[in-house]
């Protein structure tokens, strides 16, 4: 028995992380160099594969056949710690996110924690570790202020990151994904409450705090990371590369992959949370329970969803990348400390008079 | 004088932040829209489409050699193409043309003719320069090699790029 789990665990690490989502990272430094390009009205990497497809193999074999390159004045150690730190946590954080609701009787989602959102972000503040170390091991000065700059901000929006969830956990009184994402898919998703229990008044009422949530949690997430408006941990107008300005080769690319990785985990934490994780909208193919027997290819409905709506998200990422410049660094502060925190606050409170009012 | 520039005030909609992230998207993703309906003009592919075609009549390309309607060729040697070359591409080795030969009055032809498209910038003053009309500068414009040797166009090259042409310069016409 204790077999079974650990074997059925390796298969969804392997084909969920390794199969999916490293391949989605790829895919999606593809789709941004395109949409960018079709923005700019230029026509974007399209030699290698069918549309460019395989420029990502491409960019792969080039990275891995570059010269490993560490200077001289670095601290070496930490130097190398630096890369896998900004990459593993991101790739982590996979872990709890349902994508999908059954497949063979195996629950969609790696480990089914009761803390799901706690974890994420446990987990994904460790990246600023990654990102201070090579800021400070590289010993020189663009890459240190590019980690100075990239510790506050992220220090700061976790703040308003944490906080914009607590409503979402108000209202649905779990911490468990896969339970939130059920609760969703029956009542609801908590941005579109338009049948079962959610289409009320109640529900109504309740997704004005779940909006303003959203909002400030998507920009939290860009902000956490570095995304264009808040790139400015590496802004390369000032700051020459930011904090990975002496890496060069594999070491470069991993802290490229992770930055990716790190937008998909979040594009798939907002539409667990959010937008109703794998459900169909109104209700349709939802199972009687969590426990309920699903067919086979319901399962695959329900993970194809899962990624559509991941995928439409990191759209989302790119256009607003492209659209918006970049902040000074006094507004991104203000803008984190002053008007988020104090929105975030004002958030529980109003959530947590609406269910008092409402009960 | 100190000039005072007045900072705009801003409404309250627009200190939001939210309405211009709207309308910043319009644009970006008007552009979007434009561009994957194949409305947008976009950038030229290059080594399957070319701009050949377009290239206007006084385009200065690759410079060569040409020969005159009796297979003479019309460099003379004169060097003067050589003494005004401004990154001194061109190389001349005169001869003397044997006595024997049928164009003997002409006197003198390159014996060798080498220009280093290299150093060439295409300037078009060896064009200009030349009295006897014997080096133009041609539309080809895609010069590789793969060593520097290579790209050192001989006089062979020279004319198998410039080939003939038809024309004035009667000058030393046997016909005349």
């Amino acid at each position: 028995m204790d077999w079974q789990i650990i074997i059925a665990a390796a298969i969804k690490v392997v084909v969920f992380v390794f199969l999916t989502t490293l391949p989605l990272v790829a895919m999606s430094v593809w789709a941004e160099r395109r949409v960018s390009a079709a923005m700019q009205d230029r026509v974007g990497p399209n030699r290698v594969g069918p549309f460019g497809l395989l420029q990502a193999v491409a960019d792969g074999i080039k990275f891995l056949l570059k010269e490993d390159f560490t200077p001289d004045h670095v601290r070496k150690g930490y130097f190398w710690l630096a890369p896998a730190l900004t990459m593993v946590p991101a790739l982590l954080t996979c872990a709890v996110l349902p994508f999908g609701s059954q497949l063979f009787g195996e629950k969609m989602v790696i480990a089914d924690l009761d803390v799901g959102p706690l974890f994420v972000f446990a987990i994904a503040s460790l990246t600023v570790y990654g990102i201070v170390l090579a800021g400070w091991s590289s010993n020189s000065k663009y890459p240190f202020l590019g980690g100075i700059r990239a510790t506050s901000q992220m220090i700061s929006y976790e703040i308003s990151l944490g906080l914009s969830v607590v409503p979402l956990v108000m209202i649905y009184g779990e911490l468990n994904l896969g339970n939130i994402v059920m609760q969703q898919a029956q009542n609801g998703w908590a941005l579109l409450p338009l049948w079962g229990e959610g289409l009320s008044v109640k529900g109504f009422l309740l997704a004005i705090p779940l909006f303003i949530s959203f909002i400030i949690f998507t920009v939290s997430m860009f902000a956490e990371t570095n995304r264009l408006p808040f790139d400015l941990p590496e802004c390369e107008t000032e700051l020459v590369a930011g904090y990975h300005t002496e890496y060069s080769s594999m070491k470069f690319a991993l802290f490229f992959l992770g930055e990716y990785a790190a937008m998909i985990i979040g594009s798939g934490l907002a539409v667990t949370l959010f937008f109703g994780g794998w459900s169909l909208p109104f209700g349709w193919l939802t199972p009687e329970s969590a426990d309920a027997e699903v067919p086979l290819w319901v399962g695959a409905v329900h993970i194809g969803t899962f990624f559509a709506k991941v995928i439409a998200f990191i759209l989302f990422f790119i256009v607003v990348r492209w659209t918006l410049p970049r902040f000074r660094y006094d507004q991104l502060m203000r803008l984190g400390w002053v008007f988020f925190f104090e929105i975030a606050l004002f958030n529980v409170v109003l959530t947590a008079l609406l269910l008092w009012g409402l009960a | 004088m100190a000039k005072v520039v007045e900072r705009p005030k801003l409404k309250w909609w627009e200190q939001l932040y939210l309405p211009a992230l709207l309308s910043g998207m319009r644009v970006t993703l008007g552009h979007l829209i434009r561009n994957l309906s194949g409305k947008t003009k976009v950038t030229m592919q290059y080594p399957e489409e070319k701009w050949d075609e377009h290239l206007p009549e006084h385009y200065r390309g690759a410079p060569a050699l040409v020969t005159d309607e009796q297979d003479r060729e019309r460099c003379v040697a004169c060097q003067l193409c050589e003494f005004i070359c401004p990154p001194r591409a061109i190389t001349i080795k005169p001869e003397e043309i044997p006595s024997d030969d049928k164009w003997a009055k002409v006197e003198k032809r390159p014996k060798a003719f080498d220009i280093d498209m290299i150093r060439c910038i295409y300037c078009g003053l060896c064009e200009e320069v030349c009295p006897e009309q014997a080096i133009f500068l041609r539309k080809d414009y895609a010069i590789t090699g793969t060593s520097r040797a290579e790209m050192v166009h001989d006089k062979e090259r020279l004319y198998e790029i410039g080939g003939k042409r038809d024309g004035l310069v009667n000058k030393w016409n046997e016909l005349k």
